[in-house]
């Protein structure tokens, strides 16, 4: 980091005004993690490639390894924690095996969220082409992903008594 | 799959303990956590694989550094596994590229990068070649039989050599360890498997008796065998700078540090000799495997072991001796990987089986048929089978797949199908389970229960299934079983998180501690307990079944106590301009005696399927001069969304009576098949390999050793020219 004071940037994190006195080039990634202290977002490689440091930027899925802050300047920066665990997409993962270990699985949630309503199954497989998962394989996270579409279409307001009782015990 | 009558929870889709958290980002890795007054670690390593360390300079600003070599060791300087031979801090001697030498910590991670560290070496010639190495790791040999008696039934005699690289685990999560000094002594956070291998290793390096180090694990993103032994190592180092500075320490190492330095799978070479007769029945099985251990001996003595037992595959023979070497080359060691010797050699064995098929003019589910093990049959060990399902996993297979039907019609095509036939035994090897002695509790809690094992959760689902068979041996429901950290101050010893034994072997131990707190309960519910009669805390330890019985010293016996079988079936095809392979279907079917939580188990089957494409087609860890070039998932590739076929799973149930519920493992047994499987698959479209992985290179130049013949070029017609059986008929006798 250079020694001189740097120049404040502003966006906008899960809906909140946010700013930060982080260097402009500092890596989107780290801002998030160290000066927001939001740990949700991972990282597996800070190259660009595996896709674990997924986050939106006004709406489009980034690597925020790859993207300084200065380019969040002004935009809205969405992280896994602004679904709050409530998201049917969050909800699907735990339930069909989409996330074992789990240190890929925010990234591949903001990324699914990216493929709209109700992706087909080259579209999915398309659209996360770009998240690695080295434990499942990628069938559970497709099995995930159609079945959260699934439940939007039918049953969207419908809420699952067991998973929302442990989701408010982990907060 | 079996009804699981009675049974609430096990058997059952119930949902996993962590998946809360882990979705919703609340779950803390090693890098998501701090300290105050938290300092950031570096570590400095060899530049040159092999030689002498002369001098040590650093330019730059180091004040305020905290600086460690081998001499701030207050114990002894070795990664205390089996061999004891690594140092955890290199002192003169250099014997791999990326050894580490010193370490570095600051609280301002700029500062830290800003030092640049010169070292001097003085330079040996180093060795690159397994086969030229003049020093053993472990040399071991199997013997069944009289080969000269084998022989002499054989009609026919096949030979070939066979060959695997290297594989990176690429767990996503790379290691990490943050080091905290706590009243003179340590407590280590960290991603890992196996936290009482790090609390001994601590307590060599540090000089530290058992009470003054403290190891808990962190959510772990993935382990594969990479998180078996190296954290260790980490942990070392982060608790070295932790105790000199009096803060916390915590190194966490980036993609390429992970890749160049840590440990991946054995690279192997296995020779095989067969004798058959001519309806294709086995009658003496010769092998040799040479595993590269790499430049210290980690695990490579007990990788070897399984490699060998599992090296005939899972057929009958009378007569077979296999042997096999783990020697060291002047290379980063290599170390447990998902499979542990047995993806090598069984990869060795399949392709083998199809080339003595080719050879005799057999299909190859007929000579698998001839030579499956079958109930009461012995394996290469001496090991009596009484439960034996390579048959069945066959015969499902190859009916699911419609093997037989998919062949003749993609005969000709740039299109191929093959399949595997394989095993893999659950536990430690031999004893070692009675070695381990493992241990697990089990507390009463107003709800139900507290589960208390050093087992770790590392996305295998550790947690929920350990509470599934809780539940259901305690008449409680799945919610009201609780499972505790992997903390050391809190859990017993209950041995690593390897093995496929976390299920079988600890699960088995837990349903004891659980019976008897049913037994201690009789009508009483657990908080009635805990009102009339206190606290209620059981432990047990593994007892070995009379049944089982190994000689360690003559290599016979029962290597294990139970075997899981399974047969994969792929289909490929074959790019015709860039020789690219893609499988475009996959079936697998697995034994693995009950699945305690269906989806869990079938997630094992899933991911450890990729894992073995991974293996089979892209995965090569390119080594130049001893120090892997491609240390970057930008050029060492894994299969993404794109490379990965549908995996069809199908689980047979035939329950071990030694296992939980009748469990046997299940998380090592996916990566064994789906390599031979797919060189099969090309071997059907008449491309010769005997290696992988198979990048587009190595098909090329096999299929250029075919003249006037391989995948036509042309994108209009993509069928290729069928080589003439003179060219196949040499192909099949090339050994
Ligand atoms: S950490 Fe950003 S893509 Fe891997
Ligand atoms: S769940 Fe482990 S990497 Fe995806």
């Amino acid at each position: 980091m250079l020694f001189v004071r740097s120049p404040r940037v502003i966006f906008s994190l899960n809906g909140k005004r946010t700013r930060t006195n982080a260097h402009p080039m500092k890596r989107l990634l780290d801002v998030l993690r160290e000066d927001c202290g939001l740990t949700g977002t991972k990282e597996g490689c800070g190259e660009g490639e595996c896709g674990a440091c997924t986050v939106l930027l006004n709406g489009a899925p980034v690597n925020s390894c790859l993207v300084p802050l200065v380019h969040a300047a002004g935009s809205r920066v969405t992280t896994i924690e602004a679904l709050g665990g409530r998201h049917r997409l969050q909800r699907a993962f735990v339930e069909h095996g989409g996330a074992q270990c789990g240190i890929c699985t925010p990234g591949m949630i903001m990324a699914a969220i990216a493929l709209g309503p109700r992706p087909s199954i080259e579209g999915i497989r398309a659209g996360l082409a770009g998240n690695l998962c080295r434990c499942t394989g990628y069938s559970s996270i497709y099995r995930s992903i159609a079945d959260a579409s699934r439940r939007a279409l039918v049953r969207p307001a419908q809420k699952h008594a067991a998973f929302e009782r442990r989701a408010r015990r982990a907060r | 799959m079996r009804s699981s009558r009675g049974l609430k929870a096990v058997g059952r889709n119930v949902l996993r303990k962590d998946g809360v958290e882990k979705v919703s980002g609340a779950a803390r890795y090693i890098d998501d956590l701090s300290f105050p007054n938290l300092l950031h670690a570096r570590t400095i390593r060899s530049t040159i694989p092999s030689g002498h360390v002369v001098d040590i300079q650093y330019h730059g600003d180091t004040t305020g550094f905290t600086i460690v070599d081998h001499r701030d060791v207050p114990g002894r300087n070795i990664v205390a596994l089996i061999d004891d031979d690594q140092p955890c801090l290199a002192e003169r001697t250099i014997r791999h590229f990326a050894e580490p030498i010193v370490l570095l910590a600051h609280e301002n991670r700029e500062r830290l990068n800003a030092v640049d560290v010169q070292i001097a070496y003085r330079e040996a010639t180093p060795n690159f070649d397994p086969a030229a190495s003049k020093t053993s790791f472990k040399t071991i040999a199997i013997e069944k039989g009289s080969l000269d008696e084998g022989f002499a039934a054989a009609d026919v005699v096949v030979e070939g050599e066979y060959r695997a690289g290297h594989q990176e685990q690429l767990y996503i999560e790379p290691n990490g360890a943050i080091a905290v000094p706590a009243g003179g002594g340590i407590t280590l956070y960290g991603s890992m498997q196996c936290p009482y291998y790090v609390h001994r290793a601590l307590k060599v390096l540090l000089g530290l008796p058992d009470h003054k180090v403290r190891v808990i694990q962190t959510e772990t993103g993935g382990g594969f065998g990479g998180k078996e032994e190296y954290p260790s190592m980490i942990a070392g180092h982060a608790a070295l700078l932790a105790l000199k500075a009096g803060r916390p320490v915590k190194l966490v190492y980036d993609r390429v540090e992970d890749m160049v330095a840590t440990t991946k799978r054995h690279p192997a070479v296995i020779h095989h000799r067969t004798g058959v007769t001519r309806d294709g029945r086995l009658t003496a099985i010769d092998i040799d495997a040479l595993f590269d251990g790499g430049a210290y001996a980690t695990l490579s003595a007990v990788v070897l072991s399984r490699g060998l037992i599992h090296a005939s595959g899972p057929y009958r023979c009378d007569h077979v001796r296999i042997r096999g070497r783990a020697v060291m080359t002047n290379t980063p060691p290599n170390g447990a990987f998902r499979g542990f010797g047995a993806p090598q050699t069984q990869l060795a064995a399949e392709i083998h089986m199809d080339r003595i098929a080719g050879q005799l003019g057999l299909d190859p589910v007929r000579v698998r048929e001839i030579n499956a093990l079958r109930p009461g049959d012995t394996t290469a060990t001496g090991q009596r089978l009484g439960d034996c399902s390579a048959l069945q996993v066959l015969r499902a297979a190859v009916e699911r797949s419609a093997f037989k039907r998919r062949r003749r019609a993609l005969a000709g095509t740039n299109r191929g199908i093959g399949l595997a036939l394989f095993f893999h035994g659950s536990g430690f090897t031999g004893g070692g389970e009675v070695a381990l002695a493992s241990k697990a509790s089990l507390a009463l809690t107003g709800r139900g229960a507290r589960i208390f094992v050093a087992s770790t959760e590392i996305g295998q689902g550790t947690r929920t299934m350990h509470a599934q068979i809780v539940a259901d041996t305690l008449g409680v429901p799945y919610d009201c079983v609780e499972v505790n950290a992997a903390d050391t101050g809190e859990v017993p010893n209950s041995g690593p998180t390897v093995a496929s034994r976390t299920c079988m072997v600890v699960g088995r131990i837990l349903q004891r501690c659980a019976e008897e707190m049913r037994e201690r309960l009789g009508t009483l519910t657990p908080g009635e307990y805990l009102r009339t009669h206190g606290p209620l805390v059981i432990t047990k330890q593994y007892e070995k079944s009379s049944a089982i019985a190994w000689d360690d010293h003559s290599y016979r016996g029962d290597a294990y106590g139970s075997y899981g079988w399974a047969c994969d079936v792929v289909e490929v095809e074959v790019d015709p301009d860039t020789w690219q392979v893609k499988p475009t279907a996959f079936t697998t079917v697995h034994e693995i005696g009950k699945a305690i939580h269906p989806m869990l188990a079938s997630g094992q089957i899933e991911g450890g399927s990729a894992q073995g494409i991974g293996y089979a087609l892209f995965e090569e860890v390119v080594m130049r001069d001893g120090r892997m070039a491609n240390c970057q998932l930008t050029n060492y590739i894994v299969p993404t969304t794109l490379d990965t076929p549908a995996i069809d799973v199908v689980m047979l149930e035939n329950p071990y009576k030694h296992g939980p519920f009748g469990a046997k493992g299940v998380g090592e047994m996916p990566i064994d098949g789906p390599a031979p499987a797919i060189i099969n698959a090309l071997r059907h479209m008449g491309i010769d390999l005997r290696e992988i992985p198979a990048t587009p290179e190595k098909i090329m130049a096999a299929s250029a050793e075919r003249t006037g013949s391989g995948i036509t070029k042309s994108r209009s017609a993509r069928r290729y020219t069928k080589p003439s059986s003179k060219t196949l008929h040499a192909l099949r006798e090339k050994p």
